[in-house]
């Protein structure tokens, strides 16, 4: 993974020092809240419900043992001995006090890791597959980009006052795990026909109370306009996004408003101006991050052989486990989601354990998936069972990725400022009803999320099962919503109609879930049921 | 015959140029493009500083007005005309804060007029507070990618 | 009644006007009346609370204080999927309250 140089070490522990300074200026006096808000959100510090909250960055999801292992002592040393991790493979923290978030970040600069733009209206943390430089279905490493990107994006002059926050995601594969087409930019790094390897843009997507998917801005950029590009796309987006209205200011409107032609050949133009400004790092610089990213010292002739006699360990292989690119090696998931549980919430001893056990078995490497577990990426098929047994006693071992009790869910009002509803006591009713019911396993395939307001943190548009949580005169209400998509299949689930009280929503799944085993055919998952079938069973099971 | 609008020199708290301060009032983007005898504009948010390129050879001063710090596009106004070339003062005027003003210097603004005195030290230290800088903008900074590939 | 809360500038936590500063605790909390928007400014501009503001809530027969809304019973108990986490660790039926 990639290690900082002096340069990289110099800029973070800069910003520590910056932060500290208007820190001191905030509580001193010559900071105003309405002046410094925007500062601490760019340090990724919030105030919520109960105190202030901080959101460190986890560069596209990637993390060493040395960082996983602060991140728990940070939890224990400052914080509440928990972390959550979040739909954009971050981690915060709930209970931070503003006079130490400073030695906070000190720490984190000391296993290079940082808070810089993980909120605010910029360009916010980039976003990546998490089983990238392991899956067996990638064209390259997508992180190398990534990193070149976040360096790029990085105290970026021009676009630290965008009308609206920015994100940007990945890939490199034709599946989709990062919800890349919800993204303000989605990168698909493709071949083109002459073999040369290069980007697609999708500018445009995002969820929140406007949900859009990203269209095809333009199909094929070179890697060595790579950032040229990327800058020509924000430029047009800080000059014509919208400021009067800050619910129509993310680039999406933009795009939808000029229409996706036109928004392309704005930043066509603004792109044929920058590339005579010399604003493109050489390709040696790609390279040289590309090195950081070189497979680890797999071993080749390993077994592939997998000791199927113990069911249990068996059903936590075939569920949370993902094809590796090399023979004899495995990617394998730890939920965070055990039944009853808060979604994406570690404790600080949890975060150790999972520290060591990436030490000892997938070469010091984990990864932060969006559908808040982690990934072991590189596991070899013959540790396997040994990992697993290890989680098992830590309460790490759940059997449940992709499945109902998989839930995302955004903090919710139990936390969040914004939210009008909670997510998380949500969350756990629905996982407790299907698992106590012990009808996970047939439902198969079944992605729910939750958000408990319609800024869509839970992405609940791209739930094959969603639902939103609103106010309704001062009680929680929920809304149902069926058929969306994150994958390269990305659709926008659809709401069926009224909503729910919080038992009223845990029986409405149950009943939607009913309508899909009563009419599925052979092989089909609820989102493909749903898609054949459409909403109207759903609805006259649910109001009729 | 426009209103003359603009700071005075007694505002300018920062400036990084040799030459005299200009001392004359500017006009709005739309007056600058009616006469011909004007040698210094003012631009606000929402317009257009592309209109402004055929003309940078007579202009001596360019006002670029931040009526909020939270409205960023006066960035882009200053990179798109330093890099057309424009090589005159450039000051950025209104609620212009401490913590903005490295990214604007970045973006080729030279002088600064914020609303309210700044504190001098507070600025001189975000001033200096980065060592280097990740991107190239329109600084004579080198960016980190130039100086690992020196 | 009017009761006033936000969050401690330095530590950000839930802190209620008691009638002479800010307490930790809901029912310490005070009708502020008139005296609100007056309360709060020169408290912010003091940097003794932060983002602070004016809610409707009801003495209780008990003499407690229940916000009207359930946005703020939340921040005044804690939130309700950690009971160890809350200003009540010992009353779990004190969840019950937030609903």
């Amino acid at each position: 993974m990639y290690l900082y140089d002096s340069y990289d070490q110099a800029m973070v522990d800069a910003r520590v020092a910056e932060f500290r300074d208007q820190a001191r200026r905030r509580l001193e006096g010559k900071l105003t809240e309405d002046q410094f808000k925007p500062l601490r959100l760019q340090n990724g510090l919030y105030l919520q419900l109960h105190a202030y909250m901080l959101r460190v960055a986890v560069p596209y999801g990637t993390l060493n043992s040395a960082q996983m292992h602060m991140l728990a002592d940070i939890a224990d040393k400052y914080d509440r001995g928990y972390g959550h991790f979040t739909t954009r493979q971050n981690i915060q923290y709930n209970w931070i006090k503003l006079e130490e978030a400073g030695d906070l970040l000190a720490d984190l600069a000391s296993v290079e890791m940082h808070a810089i733009q993980t909120s605010g209206n910029c360009i916010r943390n980039i976003s990546s597959d998490h089983f990238a430089g392991a899956a067996a279905d990638e064209l390259v490493d997508p992180r190398p980009y990534a990193e070149l990107l976040r360096q790029w994006s990085s105290f970026h002059p021009e676009f630290l006052h965008l009308p609206r926050k920015f994100k940007i995601a990945v890939i490199a594969s034709d599946t989709d795990r990062a919800a890349m087409r919800l993204h303000d930019i989605g990168i698909q790094i493709v071949k083109n026909d002459a073999g040369e390897v290069g980007c697609a843009f999708y500018v445009g997507g995002g969820m929140g109370r406007t949900p859009m998917v990203a269209p095809l801005i333009k199909d094929f950029v070179p890697l060595d306009q790579l950032i040229t590009y990327s800058e020509a796309c924000l430029r047009v987006y800080n000059r014509y996004g919208r400021r009067d209205n800050k619910y129509k200011a993310r680039i999406k409107i933009l795009v939808h408003e000029l229409g996706k032609d036109e928004y392309a050949r704005q930043v066509e133009e603004e792109f044929a101006h920058l590339q005579s400004q010399g604003i493109e790092p050489p390709l040696a610089e790609l390279a040289r991050i590309a090195t950081f990213f070189a497979d680890p010292a797999f071993e080749s002739g390993l077994s592939t052989e997998l000791d199927r006699s113990n069911p249990d360990f068996a059903l936590w292989a075939d569920r949370n486990t993902h094809p590796h690119k090399q023979a004899g090696y495995i990617s394998a998931v730890i939920s965070l989601k055990p039944v009853g549980g808060i979604p994406g919430d570690a404790s600080a001893e949890q975060m150790h354990t999972i520290a060591d056990l990436a030490k000892e078995y997938s070469f010091d490497e984990m990864r932060v998936m969006h559908t808040q577990n982690i990934v072991l990426p590189h596991v070899k098929i013959a540790d396997l069972h040994t990992l697993w047994a290890k989680l098992e006693a830590a309460g790490l071992g759940t059997p449940n990725l992709d499945t109902i009790e998989d839930i995302i869910a955004c903090p919710g009002l139990d936390y969040c400022s914004l939210a009008n509803a909670r997510s998380i006591p949500v969350a756990q009713k629905i996982a407790t009803r299907f698992a106590e019911k012990g009808r996970t396993a047939e439902l198969g395939e079944l992605k729910l999320k939750i958000s408990g307001c319609i800024n869509a943190c839970g992405h609940h548009h791209a739930g094959h099962i969603g639902i939103l949580g609103v106010d309704k005169k001062g009680t929680e209400n929920y809304q149902l919503l069926l058929g969306g998509s994150e994958a390269q299949d990305t659709s926008l689930a659809k709401i069926t109609g009224p909503g729910f009280d919080e038992d009223g929503i845990v029986d409405a799944v149950e009943k939607a879930t009913d309508v899909y085993l009563a009419q599925r055919q052979q092989g089909e998952r609820f989102l493909d049921t749903y898609r054949r079938i459409g909403m109207d069973p759903f609805k006259e099971a649910l109001y009729g | 015959m426009a209103d003359v609008l603009g700071t005075s020199p007694d505002e300018v708290q920062f400036r990084f140029r040799d030459d005299e301060v200009v001392d004359h009032g500017t006009v709005t983007v739309d007056s600058f493009l009616d006469q011909s005898n004007a040698t210094a504009v003012r631009i606000e948010p929402g317009d257009d500083a592309r209109a402004l390129l055929p003309h940078l050879e007579r202009i001596a001063l360019v006002e670029v007005n931040f009526p909020s710090f939270m409205d960023g596009r006066g960035y882009s106004v200053a990179r798109i005309l330093r890099e057309a070339g424009y090589q005159g003062e450039l000051r950025a005027v209104g609620d212009v804060l401490i913590d903005q003003l490295l990214p604007m210097r970045r973006c080729g603004f030279d002088a600064f007029a914020p609303d309210q005195k700044l504190d001098e030290a507070d600025a001189q230290a975000a001033f200096d507070r980065f060592p280097h800088a990740y991107q190239s903008a329109s600084d004579a900074r080198q960016p980190i990618w130039n100086l690992r590939h020196d | 009644m009017k009761v006033l809360t936000g969050n401690d500038l330095k530590t950000g936590l839930v802190v209620w006007w008691n009638g002479q500063e800010w307490s930790r605790h809901v029912d310490d909390a005070v009708d502020a009346g008139d005296e609100a928007n007056v309360i709060l400014a020169r408290e912010e501009s003091a940097r003794r609370v932060n983002a602070a503001y004016a809610i409707d809530a009801t003495r209780e027969a008990d003499g407690s204080i229940r916000p009207a809304h359930i946005k703020d019973r939340v921040r005044a108990l804690g939130p309700t999927v950690r009971p160890d986490l809350t200003m009540k660790p010992a009353e779990p039926e004190a969840l019950n309250w937030v609903i």
